[in-house]
């Protein structure tokens, strides 16, 4: 091979085809503010139906979102939806919902409890470990520097 | 009125999540560990709650809302209960959501089959 | 029967007395769906689990060749077989089926040209006649492996390639009625450096391009010998890398057709597969299904396949290795 490796990386990298950052963008956008919107619905409903206060709608509109989104994941639509959305279906919490869904989902065949149960959370494990850590971090944080918490 | 900044926040910060994937071209799980943890850290300096109030599930419904929700808890709990509170209120605030994920997966997997 | 560098010239080349292909239906739907043996209508084929239909899947190819070869299972004295999967159940659990004795290789979507040379070997050294060399690949239990859960929403960039659902398998014989063996060129591990999972075509082209070339050099001969060169997979971003390097390198590549299984499986601009095809049995298919069949009726006389791998690890990538690669080289002549 007549090329170092480094001049391959260039060689390579200039005859990568783009990715077409501003449509993927427009379409994250579009999906992700339609599913915001709907939760946004769902959060008016419970505060309408069982006349909640804002604050205490939050718990069921998560709980609803994350059903809606295995749902979809089950009937085998979200991973279709997503090669269109991108970031637009994985940043809500229902990409959460999925990712854990369709990972619970796929092992099953490993049977429930080193199937299921210790793969469903190959994707979201990340995600629980670096919000949990980097809370610990904020909280001691504001412990220290004298927040005292709110 | 609040759908339309619903609209328009959650899909800004889906935006920054799509430039993570295609620009800084982070994996998926990079990115919404990213986003966590940029959730977190708003709250801490305060500034993620205004955005909930101003901008609704347009900024619950984001993964970065998960980030605020444990940093919440975390902080209610360390103003009743002193410093063990980090540690026993980081779960109060998201055990809804986490639960339900759990719960609804397995049953998701004990009913259905991948399809490919 | 060693020329040059690391080329197996068969002075008595192994006949490929029949194959066998099969498809899912992804493939079906492609351009070269009337070549293959068997088309499903699905991934599953009624199987609890997507490896549990890989092996189907090799299984059933390995049976058509056996029967098109106007052989039974007991007339096979050795079968080699690979694929993608944690040690490569596919495989072994067909050889189980099979009953022959056994070798199994690990060579990526090399395996094709990896497990055919293997096999003319065995029969142009008399180590064995009317040996059996086969390989297959999932679309479903590739993504679980090496990427993400099948149902996980993840978006794919325009480097991705998508892999091939099937199984293609070759009976190689001292004698009969078929297309020859008539060399193979074994390939080196080349890594350029590029890291990147969902761009292999990239990583890929420089083992293509290096076997390609020691093929040549070794045997003596020039593109215009062959009335068609094909890669495995290299698709659409690593073949027209592999085709440029090629020329810069005084390869006057513009004697011969050069193409690629990856881009020939499927109709890359209707069919939602990014850059192409991928997967062991992408040049398997291909090669089997189509390009014999081409021989066969006299429109190919002598055809180069160089089947491409690139043998990362899901855990490899993790530990921020970049992706080694390698090709093997295989002539047949009619």
């Amino acid at each position: 091979m007549s090329m170092s490796a480094k001049e391959y990386k260039q060689f390579a990298k200039n005859r990568e085809p783009g990715r077409s950052v501003l449509s993927n963008c427009v379409r994250a956008f579009l999906a992700g503010g339609a599913i915001c919107l709907i939760g946004q619905g769902v959060q008016e409903f419970y505060k309408a139906a069982f006349n909640m206060p804002t604050q205490k709608a939050g718990d069921p509109t998560v709980a609803t979102m994350i059903l809606l989104s295995v749902i979809l994941t089950s009937l085998g639509v979200y991973d279709k939806i997503a090669q269109w959305a991108g970031a637009g279906s994985a940043v809500p919490v229902t990409g959460f919902a999925n990712s854990m869904s369709s990972a619970a989902i796929e092992h099953r065949s490993e049977g429930l409890v080193l199937g299921v149960g210790a793969n469903m959370f190959k994707l979201a494990g990340s995600v629980i470990v670096f919000g949990v850590v980097a809370a610990f971090f904020v909280g001691i944080a504001h412990w220290l520097f004298g927040g005292a918490g709110r | 009125m609040q759908y339309l900044w619903a609209f328009l926040v959650g899909g800004a910060i889906c935006i920054i999540g799509q430039l993570l994937f295609d620009v800084a071209k982070l994996t998926p799980a990079h990115t919404m560990a990213t986003l966590v943890v940029a959730g977190a850290v708003l709250d801490g300096l305060g500034l993620y709650e205004p955005l909930i109030n101003f901008a609704g599930a347009g900024a619950t419904v984001p993964i970065t809302s998960f980030g605020n929700a444990l940093v919440h808890g975390a902080l209610t709990e360390l103003k009743e209960d002193g410093w063990i509170g980090v540690l026993t209120g980081i779960f109060k605030v998201t055990s809804a959501g986490v639960s339900a994920a759990i719960i609804f997966s397995f049953l998701a997997a004990l009913v259905v089959k991948p399809k490919g | 029967m060693k020329q040059g560098e690391r080329t197996w010239a068969f002075p008595n080349p192994p006949i490929i007395l029949a194959a066998g292909t099969v498809v899912g239906p992804d493939e079906g739907e492609g351009p070269l769906s009337a070549d293959f043996d068997l088309v499903h209508p699905d991934m599953e084929l009624q199987q609890p689990s997507w490896e549990k239909a890989e092996r189907a899947l090799l299984e059933q190819a390995t049976d058509i060749a056996i029967s098109n070869a106007q052989l039974k299972k007991d007339d096979i004295e050795y079968f080699v077989g690979g694929d993608l999967l944690n040690q490569i159940i596919s495989s072994t659990f067909a050889a189980r089926t099979i009953g022959a004795p056994y070798i199994g290789v690990f060579g990526a979507c090399s395996t094709s040209m990896e497990t055919l040379a293997l096999a003319s070997l065995m029969v142009a050294s008399g180590a064995g006649d009317k040996v059996l060399a086969g390989t297959s690949s999932h679309n479903c239990t590739v993504e679980k492996q090496f990427r993400y859960p099948t149902e996980y929403g993840s978006q794919k960039p325009p480097t991705a390639q998508y892999t091939v659902t099937g199984a293609g398998a070759a009976v190689v014989a001292r004698e009969g009625d078929g297309p020859k063996v008539t060399a193979a060129t074994i390939g080196k591990v080349v890594d350029l450096g590029i890291k990147d999972p969902f761009n292999m075509g990239a990583a890929m082209a420089p083992a293509a391009v290096d076997t390609i070339q020691a093929h040549l050099q070794d045997t003596g001969r020039e593109p215009g010998y062959y009335d068609l060169i094909v890669t495995g997979d290299l698709a659409g971003v690593g073949h027209p890398i592999a085709r440029e390097l090629l020329l810069r390198n005084g390869v006057p590549l513009q004697q011969t057709t050069f193409n690629d299984c990856g881009l020939m499986i499927y109709d890359v601009a209707k069919q939602k597969v990014q850059a192409g095809g991928s997967g062991c049995a992408c040049s398997a298919v291909v090669t089997y299904g189509h390009l014999l069949k081409r021989m066969k009726k006299g429109e190919l006389k002598r055809i180069l396949v160089a089947a491409t791998g690139a043998l990362l690890s899901p855990l490899s990538f993790q530990q921020g290795e970049s992706i080694p690669c390698i090709a093997h080289a295989v002539s047949i002549e009619a």
